[in-house]
């Protein structure tokens, strides 16, 4: 059959109704579903000013972490002069300078690279922990589903902020990045495994899966081929939106003095210093929270356009 | 109903307990001699030491620390301060400040967040709607810290409408930390609204409604509005316990000697005893608040089958 026999043939059965066109050899049906999600996703994606706002601010502070030389034109973060104690902005030096004399563009660009380092870090062992306890309690259900869920109830009812400082000030007597991460993970996890959980949950009694199992599937390979997959899509939009909850999250328990210490370059620190200056200096305050609301609106912008695009239900 | 409220009671104790005795382990290990930071520059004698350790039940391993402490607990006893002052009194002196806070955070989330939701949900698409849209993701973004330092520095130093500090001009001075705490929730209040009257004004009993001829007006209050509100009205029911436990950062920056920032004095100080008070009492307003808003989700939504 050539293709205009094709053509005509399925007018024809269109016209006389035996079929709606759909199930014609035209439609490959076996076109993968998963790939047409990320198609259509990405579809979206490209429509949405959110997306593109937070996706060009995201690479920009990115770039700034990696390099921060070019963005802070030159200019030394630690090269400080008492003689320039709390200058204000000029052409010259876009920031103006801090209490010590330092250029304070420098500092606040030097800045980006611990809060994007923590940002990560914690997201990352927030998804370690999420996913593996989630997926077990999800999975396995009965009595190990209901000790984690209480589990996940404590650490849901301690105050986020207060349990870091807690943990911060009890187990770290040196606190760098890392402690700083693993304390906000400590107590950030538990919505990355509902997540997982409830998914697994989802699918964890779909024909597929039954399918996989009769055919002699393990569970673990059954967990990790067939249910976690469907995970994805959920658990990247929270991880992208919680990248920037971290970021303010770690400049507000440096700013109380439990997170990253002198003489680490940091934006909390920066406000911190700031604060008691506010009346004489607000530059001083002003510029490293406008960069540290810019660097969280990213990925929380980035976020939102990721869910629009991968749950058209939840379109608000 | 009385069956599904008596299980999910017994369902939060090992939660609280769970809850305590966590941050009870972390005061523990917190690093550092309380009792000699407690003496200054002249060393207590030892067998003053002793003693003070003894009453504190410092030298019991952790586990018998916490049963004497959860022991103590259950009869109202909250313990004392390093300084000898019962716990229970910071406690007295400190949350009303925090609980007022609050009631002006929440009035903010209602009066702001539900009005501007409501507005953005019955014109979809219109001005207001992007608008609401536009500042919520904005507003989001924003961290409490910044935001606090923004409102002070222009509605405190700049414009002077505000005090910047303390709480000597009474309700007033709640204004500004009330708003700058309810800020997170009152974006999201705003959306939530908007939603959830989206997603009712496509339901089939408005339809009848309107299909009956009711006017658009009674349509709109009766029906799409009430059904709209549930979610709602449980999200603030909820914040409540989380505002209470969440301001710690606010009654810093503003000043408030609220029971966020005495907590947060106490973990600096090692007070141990103040620091698991605290906490304790603040993980259970969290887990009474989400108990209250469950059993209040059943009697405003009957839909919901509890078993």
């Amino acid at each position: 059959m050539t293709e205009q026999q094709h053509r005509d043939l399925l007018q024809d059965e269109v016209q006389a109704g035996t079929t709606t066109g759909l199930a014609s050899p035209l439609v490959d049906v076996t076109d993968d579903r998963q790939q047409s999600l990320w198609s259509d996703a990405w579809k979206s994606l490209k429509r949405n000013p959110l997306f593109w706002i937070g996706s060009v601010l995201g690479v920009f502070f990115l770039l700034m972490a990696f390099f921060p030389a070019p963005f802070a034109r030159g200019a030394d973060p630690r090269a400080c002069d008492l003689a320039n104690s709390k200058a204000p902005p000029s052409a010259e030096h876009w920031f103006g300078y801090d209490q010590q004399g330092c250029d304070y563009l420098a500092q606040v660009v030097y800045g980006a690279r611990s809060s994007l380092i923590i940002g990560a870090l914690a997201v990352f062992v927030i998804l370690v922990l999420g996913v593996l306890v989630g997926a077990v309690a999800g999975f396995f259900g009965g009595w190990v589903d209901s000790s984690l869920a209480r589990l996940t109830d404590v650490f849901y009812g301690i105050p986020f902020i207060l349990g870091a400082i807690v943990l911060l000030r009890a187990a770290f007597n040196e606190r760098g990045s890392v402690q700083v991460a693993i304390a906000l993970a400590a107590f950030g996890w538990m919505t990355a495994m509902r997540l997982v959980r409830s998914q697994v949950i989802a699918v964890k009694s779909s024909d597929y899966v039954a399918a996989a199992r009769a055919m002699g599937a393990s569970s673990p390979r059954i967990l990790v081929r067939h249910i976690l997959p469907n995970a994805v899509a959920p658990v990247l939009v929270y991880a992208t939106i919680t990248v920037g909850v971290l970021i303010a999250a770690e400049a507000t328990l440096t700013y109380l003095g439990v997170g990253l210490q002198r003489p680490a370059i940091s934006w909390g620190l920066q406000i911190d210093n700031g604060q008691s200056l506010l009346r004489t200096a607000p530059h001083l305050v002003l510029f490293p929270s406008m960069i540290l609301t810019l660097t969280v609106m990213a990925f929380i912008m980035l976020g939102d356009a990721l869910r629009d695009a991968l749950d058209p239900r939840q379109r608000a | 109903m009385g069956r599904y409220v008596a299980r999910r009671f017994l369902l939060t104790i090992p939660v609280l307990i769970g809850a305590s005795f966590l941050i009870f382990a972390m005061v523990y290990a917190l690093p550092g001699d309380p009792i000699r930071a407690l003496a200054g520059d002249r060393p207590l004698p030892p067998a003053v030491v002793a003693q003070i350790r003894d009453d504190f039940n410092l030298n019991d391993p952790l586990g018998l620390q916490y049963v004497k402490y959860v022991g103590d607990l259950l009869q109202g006893d909250f313990g004392t301060d390093f300084a000898g002052r019962p716990v229970i009194d910071t406690i007295a002196r400190t949350l009303p400040v925090t609980v007022r806070l609050t009631i002006v955070a929440v009035l903010f989330e209602i009066v702001i967040g539900l009005t501007a939701g409501v507005l953005a949900g019955i014109r979809r698409n219109g001005f207001f709607d992007n608008l609401v849209l536009v500042s919520t993701t904005v507003i989001v973004s924003v961290p409490i810290l910044v935001l606090a330092f923004i409102s002070q520095y222009v509605f405190g130093l700049k414009l002077g409408l505000f005090p910047i500090a303390g709480i000597r001009e009474g309700w007033y001075s709640y204004i500004l930390p009330g708003l700058v705490l309810a800020s997170g929730s009152l974006a999201y209040v705003a959306r939530l609204t908007r939603t959830s009257i989206a997603e009712n004004t496509r339901a089939d009993y408005v339809r009848t409604a309107r299909a009956k001829g009711l006017p658009e007006r009674t349509i709109l209050v009766r029906h799409t509005l009430r059904n709209s509100l549930i979610p709602v009205v449980t999200f603030i029911g909820a914040d409540i316990g989380a505002l209470l436990g969440g301001a710690i950062v606010t009654e810093s920056v503003f000043n408030l000697p609220g029971i966020g920032r005495e907590v947060f004095d106490a973990v600096r100080a090692q007070e141990g005893a103040v620091v698991v008070g605290i906490v304790t009492l603040l993980v259970f307003f969290f887990i009474f608040f989400n108990l209250i808003v469950d059993v209040l989700y059943a009697v405003l939504d009957p839909r919901i089958r509890y078993d």
